[in-house]
């Protein structure tokens, strides 16, 4: 395979110019030198990789770049993706020590990208063991972090590790699927290429959709990691949703991402209020809606996106209607939409519409944001591997499903987390697999 | 009010304040001194007026640390690059502006009596107040036999200092190089020669750091680099360590202008607790400039006031007779570290202090259980973190996962909380130390039942009997 590049387009990255800027290189160690250098660092710890913050951060400080960036890939090989996408404010910069003294959190994620921007800026890649040193074949089945993760470190001892992807783009959602500002996509393509270096596999356009695909699979390969994400966005349920205009959310991201869409315009209203919704609305408005709405059936307290992901929406000019839950989607029969909707209210754990509140937003788009569906059919169908309500059921320090030869992590087992904590399943199983298969030859 | 003023400093030198410029940069020319009386200074010693010399470049160089700039400075710059008229020139123009204030003439001339005979008359004939004899720079000068060349030979310092007696009029200080392994030494020939007055201390011959990448010591000078002079914050506790030696020798003791790192009112109220008359600054002044001089007179005079110091006479001294030997200090005084769970913030770096670097009596068994006793009691700090690395961790994603990530009735959780096992804790204060915040580990006093026994008490009885035989 030759490194997967997407064509540079200078409006995109206009529209999408970074939320953070980096450090510069003095403001970096004046940073690091603020951290304690905790012991058994909280940052450390609810980080779901288990990078050694303090220790990644006081090499920023020496003047030990490299070894700042290998301290980071050691525990998570996506270090550079995850300094862009990780919610640390839920996460390590969450559990710096330094807010209980009333002081500024450690910038730990602009730290690890500085780290991060700097080894993949002196074009080093990482030393593997020999190709094959351990007689171990694994597929890794989808092409997301969480296959990522595991596939790099199968080959990092050792064991010989294939991507199988459907896609064209290797990456998963981290191509395809963050908004530009935090993660441009070919950022995430530099990261795959550097996995794709340490002697990982890809294959790319391939399709496991039938019991006869996963056989020869396991015919080729000793263990198999499912490392599949989450089927595809859920449907609304109303009338009138395969009208032209309407899409959803992840294809929104996707299309704009890989140039399909370069422009928007009039109005656009986004349904449903995760971090995807507010990433789509946040889109929405940077390739030039003039008005964008979220629109989401309960108030703003129960909204399921992250608090800095809200304010930030506010920022970008996102409107919110709140508790108010879409009907049916018709054509205006001149090229627009008409999203018929009605105010709810709350009574006990049901919503009930009110009664003359209802109204029609003419819209040009609208975006379906209400999450992923389970799994797709065929997993189901795999022997011995439970899935329950949509989750591949799988033991959380090994991956382990019910049948030996196959692991997973990542969404299709969390049911929708962050990149991090898919790196770190996929890392998980990878030396689960590695384990089982050295006891297995002994 | 308390009054700052310095009177009869070493017999005859008066000043406003206590702040004097030491000879160095910042007093090269009168028109910087000049600027210095202006922001506050109360005294200035001349860059140090002798033959003229011709300096390299570059000429300085600092350590930094933790992101803070200059925590020490070094120099390689040798004296005054002006000629003797010039420089005494000016200092006759600056002592008819500024009558009030203390302006001293640093010298430095060939070993030789006749020469130093002229040029401590011209001196004082152009104004100074007193004369400062540079017996302290230790590079360049002391390679031509001068500085600390004569600074390390007791008999030298002793015998120019008897030259320079039989001529001058006014005080004479002899400033001190700490490039000794005993500084009292000097200093006592110092006042055998008839000295009125000592300043201490010199810089410390240091070489700062070298550049990885050229591998050239700094500071560089064409690809060669040299030793240097060492002064700054860094070298304040080896300063205070030498003013109290002397200070607390009869032999040696005069009056002292004390020099070391100081940059604030601060480091100012301890040198003269520990016998200083005045104090002199270089560094803080090349850092941030002449301004710094207010907050230090200003400081001072509001800790006078809550002490109730009316003069700096009234303090001027009372730390020196708590310095003593260690063998007269108190073995059966104990002190243990408390931790105040109200102000913990759980960075437990005194755990890992505690037990990498002091007595292992800091422990994280607040959650399991609290275990005193020995060391092999308890998991050691790797088991800890394997332990940690080892959980899994997930991203809280929804609201109620993260409101249950929320913490309980601390600011901090309580198995990061740690726990001092007062039965092991020695007093050494060291958590206490790297705690970054304040007054959240105490160091209290336990009381041993035990009367007050000092070393020397405790052997002095079996001493005879132990002497060995030879």
């Amino acid at each position: 395979m030759s490194s997967a590049t997407l064509p540079d387009d200078p409006q995109l990255r206009e529209r999408f110019s970074e939320l953070k800027p980096a450090l510069t290189a003095q403001a970096a160690v004046i940073e690091a030198d603020r951290c304690l250098n905790c012991f058994d660092a909280p940052c450390t710890a609810a980080c779901p990789t288990h990078i050694d913050v303090p220790g990644f951060i006081k090499r920023i400080a020496s003047g030990n770049l490299r070894g700042s960036a290998m301290r980071i890939l050691d525990a998570n090989i996506l270090g550079s993706s995850c300094a862009r996408v990780c919610p640390v404010d839920v996460l390590c910069e969450g559990a710096c020590v330094l807010h209980r003294q009333n002081r500024k959190p450690i910038q730990i994620a602009l730290l690890q990208r500085h780290a991060m921007d700097a080894f993949h800026g002196s074009g080093e890649f990482l030393q593997t063991q020999p190709a094959a040193s351990v007689s171990l074949r694994v597929a890794c089945v989808g092409g997301g972090p969480a296959s990522l993760a595991c596939a790099a470190e199968l080959r990092r001892q050792g064991a010989h590790a294939t991507i199988i992807e459907r896609r064209s783009l290797p990456g998963g959602l981290n191509t395809y699927g963050v908004a530009e500002y935090k993660l441009r996509a070919a950022d995430s393509l530099r990261e795959v290429e550097m996995i794709r270096r340490m002697g990982v596999e890809f294959r790319f356009d391939e399709s496991i959709e039938s019991v006869a695909a996963l056989e020869a699979l396991e015919s080729e390969f000793d263990y198999i990691f499912l490392g599949l994400g989450l089927g595809a966005m859920q449907r609304l349920g109303i009338p009138g949703e395969d009208e032209a205009g309407v899409m959803n959310a992840l294809e929104l991201i996707a299309a704009y991402k890989t140039g399909h869409i370069r422009e928007m315009h009039g109005t656009v209203v986004v349904v449903g209020a995760g971090n995807t919704a507010i990433d789509a609305a946040n889109a929405a408005r940077r390739l030039g809606a003039e008005t964008v709405y979220l629109l989401y059936r309960r108030g703003e307290n129960d909204m399921s996106a992250f608090d800095f992901e809200y304010e930030h929406a506010k920022q970008e000019g996102v409107q919110f209607l709140w508790r108010r839950q879409p009907l049916a989607i018709r054509s205006d029969g001149h090229g627009r939409l008409l999203l018929d909707t009605v105010q709810v209210q709350q009574v006990d754990q049901t919503l009930l519409p009110i009664p003359g509140s209802e109204f029609a937003i003419d819209c040009d788009v609208v975006v379906p944001a209400i999450g992923q569906s389970p799994l797709a059919q065929l997993i189901q169908e795999l022997r011995g591997v439970d899935v329950r309500e949509g989750r591949i059921v799988a033991d959380r320090a090994t991956g382990k499903t019910g049948n030996p030869r196959y692991y997973a992590g990542g969404d299709c087992v969390n049911g929708g987390r962050e990149v991090v904590d898919a790196v770190a399943g996929g890392k998980r199983a990878a030396l689960a697999i590695l384990k089982t298969a050295e006891v297995a030859r002994a | 009010m308390p009054d700052i003023r310095i009177r009869n400093f070493a017999g005859r030198i008066n000043s406003p304040n206590p702040f004097w410029l030491a000879s160095a940069p910042p007093t090269n020319t009168g028109e910087m001194i000049m600027r210095a009386f202006d922001a506050g200074w109360g005294g200035a010693v001349w860059k140090t007026i002798g033959e003229p010399i011709t300096n390299v470049s570059s000429r300085y160089s600092a350590t930094d640390w933790n992101g803070q700039r200059i925590m020490g400075f070094n120099n390689i710059e040798l004296i005054s690059d002006r000629s003797i008229e010039i420089n005494l020139r000016e200092m006759t123009e600056v002592k008819k502006r500024y009558p009030q204030h203390a302006v001293i003439a640093s010298l430095m001339v060939a070993s030789n009596r006749e020469t130093w005979h002229d040029i401590v008359g011209r001196a004082e004939d152009a104004g100074a107040d007193g004369l400062e004899l540079n017996f302290g720079c230790p590079h360049g000068m002391s390679e031509r036999g001068m500085g600390s060349a004569v600074g390390q030979v007791p008999e030298y310092a002793q015998m120019i200092t008897e030259w320079v007696k039989e001529k001058a009029r006014t005080p004479v200080l002899v400033k001190l190089t700490p490039n000794i392994s005993d500084i009292r030494t000097v200093a006592r020939a110092a006042k055998r020669g008839g000295a009125d007055g000592l300043s201490a201390i010199n810089t410390i011959n240091s070489i700062t750091g070298i550049d990885l990448d050229t591998l050239t010591p700094r500071p560089n000078v064409d690809g060669k680099s040299s030793h240097g002079g060492y002064c700054g914050p860094a070298v304040k506790p080896i300063a205070l360590n030498m003013v109290q030696q002397i200070m607390a020798d009869p032999e040696a003791a005069l009056p002292l202008s004390g020099i070391g790192g100081i940059a604030s009112w601060r480091d100012a109220a301890e040198f003269i607790l520990l016998g200083c008359g005045t104090v002199q600054v270089c560094t803080a002044a090349m850092h941030y400039g002449y301004r710094i001089v207010e907050d230090m007179a200003e400081g001072l005079d509001n800790w006078m006031r809550s002490k109730g110091f009316a003069s700096i006479e009234d303090f001027r001294g009372l730390s020196l007779p708590r310095v003593t030997e260690w063998k007269h200090l108190n073995l059966n005084y104990k002190i243990v570290a408390r931790i105040d769970e109200q102000k913990c913030i759980g960075c437990d770096l005194c755990h890992i202090a505690c037990w990498d670097g002091a007595h292992q009596c800091i422990h994280l068994d607040r959650v399991t259980g609290p275990v005193d006793g020995h060391v092999e009691l308890h998991p050691t700090p790797a088991a800890k973190e394997a332990e940690s690395r080892a959980s899994i961790a997930e991203t809280p994603v929804s609201r109620k996962e993260r409101e249950a990530a929320a913490h309980g009735p601390y600011p901090t959780p309580l198995a990061r909380i740690p726990r001092v096992d007062e039965t092991e804790c020695v007093g050494c204060n060291l958590c206490s130390l790297v705690c970054p915040v304040d007054q959240c580990i105490t160091m209290v006093r336990v009381d041993t039942g035990m009367p007050p026994e000092t070393w020397d008490e405790r052997t002095r009885g079996s001493a005879c009997a132990v002497q060995p035989q030879s």
